[in-house]
């Protein structure tokens, strides 16, 4: 049996809302960054940081920096179900598994902390 | 649960549709896209560190081997963006035929190369 102890949101009609919510966050998120560092030649440092130190660009840099969190956390998730299982690994694959999740875990956890702490931080 | 069942999904004789290659390179380029993610918040935290470091940022894209490594995060962010609008796409009830999935499919990979070809040219 599928035990749902591990995915996000322990439904996947849930997980599904959740990585289509946090898709959208990250696209408009990568398009608005892409839009001003191709319109801007010869950027320098003042209007780099400029463009952070807008409340509207921290918020929506946290928004984008959780969302990923969420977001590859489910995409993950659905990875190593799919392929670190007994069958692919032997009878320790739930193991490796658990393993390979703890480490997406700390690993995201780790980006959304240094993220705040770069776009907050400073 | 026994180990014994049957599997008949047995992929490595399984010729791959373009349908399933465009998937899974949604997950290829997904797990790619989580490592990636270190360099990339690193770049972000270097560039907002100081107007040094900034410079310095700048400094290092300028070599051949960091434009390579930029151009590969850059074109894995168009693959899984286009990947996910096709998914947004259905979502709503287009292109889940059998047709519109090969449709879906050829046009993410098109457009992937033409925009991520853009983006070389903008990179170098």
């Amino acid at each position: 049996m599928v035990t749902a102890v591990t995915n996000l949101g322990r439904s996947g009609l849930y997980d599904w809302l959740v990585q289509r919510v946090s898709g959208v966050v990250l696209l408009a998120y990568f398009v608005c960054l892409t839009a001003f560092i191709v319109s801007t030649p010869d950027m320098g440092y003042e209007q780099w940081r400029g463009l952070f130190q807008h409340t509207a660009m921290r918020v929506f840099s946290v928004a984008a920096i959780l969302s990923l969190a969420m977001h590859a956390w489910i995409g993950l998730w659905c990875v190593v179900t799919d392929y670190l299982t007994p069958r692919l690994l032997g009878p320790r694959a739930n193991l490796y598994r658990g393993l390979a999740s703890a480490v997406c875990g700390i690993t995201l956890f780790t980006y959304v902390v240094w993220g705040i702490q770069i776009v907050w931080g400073n | 649960m026994t180990d014994n069942r049957p599997v008949n999904l047995d992929l490595a004789t399984i010729k791959m549709p373009i349908t399933a290659i465009v998937s899974i390179l949604t997950r290829a380029s997904g797990v790619f896209l989580f490592a990636a993610m270190a360099l990339m918040i690193w770049m972000l935290d270097m560039s907002l560190a100081s107007p040094e470091e900034f410079a310095q940022l700048k400094q290092m894209l300028t070599a051949p081997l960091s434009k390579i490594v930029l151009w590969v995060i850059v074109a894995a962010v168009i693959y899984h963006a286009l990947a996910g609008i096709k998914h947004l796409i259905a979502d709503f009830g287009y292109g889940e035929t059998l047709e519109g999935g090969v449709l879906g499919a050829r046009l993410v990979l098109i457009l992937s190369i033409v925009l991520a070809a853009l983006a070389g040219v903008w990179i170098w």
